[in-house]
């Protein structure tokens, strides 16, 4: 398993762009927490979820109808985001940079401000609740794939794009016979990353509570802690049973057939991946009925395409593109001016700012980094020797690979109430508590990497050093070490995201009516929203995303780019 | 001839840095005309396949423009059909599909494209792999779905970019000879084709004009038209030639081209001894001064092959000539067949002075050179300009067979030397 990561070279610095994007940023949050803040009526909506069995199939189409919008607004998005940055260098110039670090800010520390400002939008109405969860899952979910668009398209070999401009074929052929093929294979590996991390923000979204103020939505997450709060262990094992399950089919009937049929996607460089099988896609591709459908959509597609041609379509289009344009512009003007409106409120919401409140940013900021980082040490601890134990012995692999997947496959967030239920039964604070929460979020982006890292050691490197004998510590440092290091970076740096990502969930909890909080920024952020204190919540967000973004900077991408260049096997 | 693609004194820069420019294209101007076959040869950097984009509309000249049928040419147009390097095909899409590619935008049905796609894939013998995908190709059957795809659209013009080197060398081989097939055969769409090669004996096999270019900045250094017969045979003696020729005009700087391209081609002196020529040039005087030469080789029971040195020498010596077959002695040549022998040595003297470009440079440079004494390396180094290495020293040997008979001159076997033995005025 290999998790594609894309990060643009020249983010090493912090150039004159940054700071840019970083206000572009601070503004979109400033302009969450205003609307958040101008939410006055008190919330007294809460939801019913019954336990009974017998409505887990209809929490989980909730859900997955949940994921599903989210994902198909991200893929749109995605092409949108991608084909717009690269159409001059200066919309690439601003939207690469902004880019890169709307994906390493910690989504979750905008979940408590956006669900606010959604019920400023749409009180009293359920809505809104809907809309702050499809926007989170967007968010975390959108990044990469944009990222593998943007890339796919500009990685396009010149020849194949000369041959579309010589046949003068239209945008939308070029977009169909180029570009979505060529972008395919990149698309559906983030695709499958993403949906998966989708569920991660789906359980956090679906439980929230702030509180007395009960955010909840009716779907499995808020179906597994209702019954952890009951302390039910068999209805939490129906939950959970029911998510697993369809993760599995997902994987199945979705993703493995799409894989596999993207083979087809694959230029001569690329060597072929290992799964060329699903007989899923086999029972398909033997349905006369699919093939009738595909027939359809396809003739569908090649009127649209004649379309496309038709000197109607064009005289049409090209009044048409002027008033695209004029729309564009007047949209682009109604956001720089909703955003410069939103920064004027920001200063004077941060106005409020005490020195004291800036102290305890600090303090809650360094109890986090020191949680995160503990999760990250006790995750490396165990994932590094059975990551090499697994990636170095081919037949473990094929036995325990499985099982890994699917121990994986389970969003953390899913977990929370019954790991936090254990934590009551034993009772342990949340100070040490939530570090182990992190843990469950982390510990995988880690173990996959290191596994794909040590698989990919060559043969004969491993068979020389056995041959002069290089064993233990010295084996470590020579061989082991140096031939995962690449991978390892990935996983540290997906890894941290998803801890800071989980400080949200994990230092501040809502459990069977009471609270339960620790020192940390994290619950900090959630505090500040259940009082209402909106200055101190701007700015604690934006200084969790100004640390990720840091230690991003300063810290993994030096580590990334060392491993590009020197630890490079090739 | 109707000119079908024009440019007109293109230029082409980029930019790097603040205000440094680097011109990879200079005043070039070429008139493609219907049934050319060109072929643009340069070094690596000079710009071949920038000019060819130009052509094709895919890059914009910083200055100059591109007429096609008299008109500028502002993008790309569908019946300049673009055939790529590295073939370019869609790797999703069946032979069928990629050939189509090119169809989509010129209002066929679904129909009219089948069939005409399905025509160009026969056409470039691929009959049979319609539904195969690239993968499944070998690399020469991919660029002949690259070449019908450009076929199918029946293009004016095809512009070939390096067709062939991304190909092993009989693969190749076999696919230059199937195009030149199409070509001569008036089989292929197009009315004129231009391509871009590294290669010279590729551009003197296939093209009827090779335009070298000059590298930084690419500048046309010599077109050099190529009027030989298809197909092509690669050891006639014409081709190595013509190959020699380009191969000179590549590496010589520009100043000399014009030198070299102005005395055309080189006399090229049969392998025949004085005496041998004198023997048959008697022999056909016996005869009556007129023989078949198909019977007198017969008769001698030598092949014509042998023979025929022998006759062409005595043809550019203007003691014979050749006319349906026959081979009739000169007036000169009857003088020379009944001379005696000092007397025969004035003749030939004169004849070959009259007639034979190498010996009348030779006795040049000799009479001007103050010690009248050159070495053999000045006339081999001139002569390979024009001929192999092996070659010219044949034509050095030769020229010395007859000078020295005519007591022309002298040659210094020893130091590799041609010298005068004594100052004559020789009347040249």
């Amino acid at each position: 398993m290999k998790i594609p990561i894309s990060i643009p070279f020249e983010t090493f610095r912090v150039r004159a762009i940054d700071i840019g994007v970083f206000l572009i940023i601070l503004c979109i949050l400033s302009l969450i927490i205003y609307i958040a803040s101008q939410w006055t009526e008190p919330y007294t909506r809460t939801i019913q979820i019954d336990l009974n069995p017998k409505n887990i199939p209809e929490y989980a189409i909730q859900s997955l109808f949940r994921i599903f919008v989210a994902y198909l607004i991200s893929l749109i998005f995605s092409i949108w985001y991608g084909y717009t940055a690269s159409r001059t260098k200066y919309h690439e110039k601003v939207m690469i940079p902004l880019l890169d670090i709307l994906q390493s800010i910690p989504v979750l520390s905008f979940l408590p401000g956006v669900v606010l400002a959604m019920i400023a939008l749409f009180p009293g109405k359920r809505i809104g609740l809907e809309i702050a969860c499809i926007l989170l899952i967007f968010t975390g979910q959108v990044w990469n794939m944009t990222f593998s668009f943007y890339h796919s398209i500009n990685t396009i070999p010149k020849e194949m794009k000369e041959v579309v401009k010589t046949f003068k074929l239209s945008k939308f052929s070029k977009f169909l016979k180029l570009d979505l093929p060529f972008s395919a294979i990149g698309l559906i590996w983030n695709s499958m990353m993403s949906v998966a991390g989708g569920w991660f923000f789906l359980m956090a979204c679906e439980m929230f509570v702030l509180e007395d103020k009960d955010f909840r939505l009716p779907g499995l997450g808020s179906y597994i802690q209702t019954a952890a709060n009951l302390g039910s262990i068999e209805h939490v094992v129906y939950g959970l049973g029911t998510m697993i399950l369809l993760i599995i089919i997902l994987d199945i009937c979705i993703w493995r057939p799409l894989i596999v049929w993207s083979q087809r996607f694959r230029m001569e460089t690329i060597p072929p991946e290992e799964e060329r099988e699903s007989f899923f896609l086999n029972i398909l591709t033997g349905s006369i009925l699919l093939r009738k459908l595909t027939n359809l959509i396809n003739t569908f597609i090649y009127h649209i395409e004649k379309l496309s041609y038709s000197k109607v379509f064009l005289t049409k289009s090209s009044l048409l593109n002027l008033i695209s344009k004029l729309v564009g512009f007047l949209i682009l003007l109604i956001i720089f001016s909703l955003l410069v409106w939103a920064f004027i409120n920001a200063l004077s919401i941060i106005s409020l700012i005490k020195l004291r409140d800036i102290i305890t940013i600090m303090e809650a900021a360094f109890y986090s980094l020191l949680r995160v980082s503990a999760a990250l040490i006790i995750a490396l601890s165990w994932t590094l020797p059975v990551g090499v134990y697994i990636g170095l012995n081919p037949k473990a692999a094929k036995f325990l690979q499985g099982i890994i997947q699917i121990a994986a496959s389970v969003p953390a967030t899913a977990v929370f109430p019954v790991i936090l239920l254990f934590l009551i039964k034993i009772g342990g604070g949340l100070d040490i508590g939530a570090i182990f929460l992190m843990l469950l979020g982390t510990q995988w982006y880690l173990l996959f990497n290191i596994i794909a890292g040590a698989s990919s050691i060559p043969k004969d490197l491993i068979e020389i050093s056995r041959a002069y004998g290089i064993k233990g510590l010295r084996k470590w440092k020579v061989l082991i070490l140096p031939g995962i290091f690449p991978y390892l970076i990935t996983g540290l740096i997906t890894a941290s995201g998803g801890a800071w990502n989980a400080t949200i969930v994990s230092e501040y909890v809502s459990f069977g009516g009471q609270i339960m909080q620790t020192k940390g920024l994290g619950a900090l952020i959630s505090s500040s929203s259940a009082s209402g204190n909106f200055a101190l919540l701007l700015a604690s967000t934006c200084f969790m995303s100004m640390i990720v973004v840091g230690i991003n900077r300063l810290l993994w991408k030096r580590l990334f780019l060392l491993a590009k260049t020197k630890y490079t096997l090739e | 001839m109707e000119v079908i693609l024009e440019t007109k004194n293109i230029k082409k820069s980029y930019l790097v840095g603040r205000n440094r420019e680097i011109v990879v294209l200079d005043n070039i101007n070429l008139k493609i005309h219907s049934g050319q076959f060109i072929s643009i040869l340069g070094q690596s950097g000079a710009g071949k396949s920038t000019l060819l984009r130009i052509m094709a509309g895919l890059v914009e000249p910083t200055e100059g423009e591109v007429l096609y049928r008299g008109k500028p040419l502002k993008k790309t147009e569908p019946k300049i059909a673009v055939v790529f390097q590295s073939f370019a095909l869609f790797p999703w899409f069946t032979v069928l599909e990629n050939v189509k590619v090119g169809l989509v935008g010129q209002g066929y049905t679904e129909e009219e494209m089948r069939e005409k796609a399905l025509k160009a894939i026969d056409l470039v013998g691929l009959d049979g792999f319609e539904d195969a995908y690239p993968r499944e190709l070998s690399g020469g059957m991919r660029q002949r779905v690259g070449i019908a795809r450009a076929l199918a659209v029946q293009p004016e013009i095809l512009l070939m970019d390096e067709p062939f080197s991304a190909l092993d060398v009989l693969t190749a081989d076999n696919l230059r000879g199937d195009i030149i097939d199409l070509w001569k055969e008036g089989k292929m769409p197009t009315k004129a084709v231009v391509l871009v090669t590294h290669n010279i004996e590729e551009a003197v096999y296939m093209s009827t004009q090779a335009v070298v270019l000059t590298h930084n900045p690419g500048r046309i250094k010599a077109e050099i038209p190529i009027e030989l017969s298809y197909p092509r045979d690669k050891n006639s003696r014409d081709f190595k030639f013509l190959l020699d020729k380009i191969y000179t005009v590549l590496v010589k700087p520009p100043e000399e081209i014009p030198m070299l391209l102005v005395t055309g081609r080189y006399q090229f002196l049969p392998h025949a001894k004085v005496g041998a020529i004198a023997g048959l040039v008697e022999l056909v005087h016996d005869k009556g001064g007129k023989v078949d030469i198909y019977a007198l080789s017969s008769e001698l029971s030598m092949e014509v092959d042998d023979i025929f040195p022998l006759i062409e020498a005595a043809h550019i010596l203007d003691f014979g000539e050749i006319r349906e077959g026959d081979f009739i002695l000169t007036e000169k040549g009857k003088k020379w067949a009944e001379a005696d022998t000092l007397q025969k040595k004035e003749i030939f003297k004169e004849a070959a002075l009259q007639n034979v470009q190498l010996i009348k440079q030779i006795m040049q440079v000799l009479l001007t050179i103050s010690k009248h004494r050159v070495s053999e390396e000045f006339f081999l180094d001139i002569l390979k300009n024009h001929f192999t290495p092996d070659e010219s020293w044949n034509q050095f040997e030769t020229a010395v067979d007859w000078g020295r008979y005519a007591e022309l001159f002298a040659y210094d076997y020893d130091a590799g030397e041609l010298y005068l033995e004594e100052l004559q005025s020789i009347d040249m």
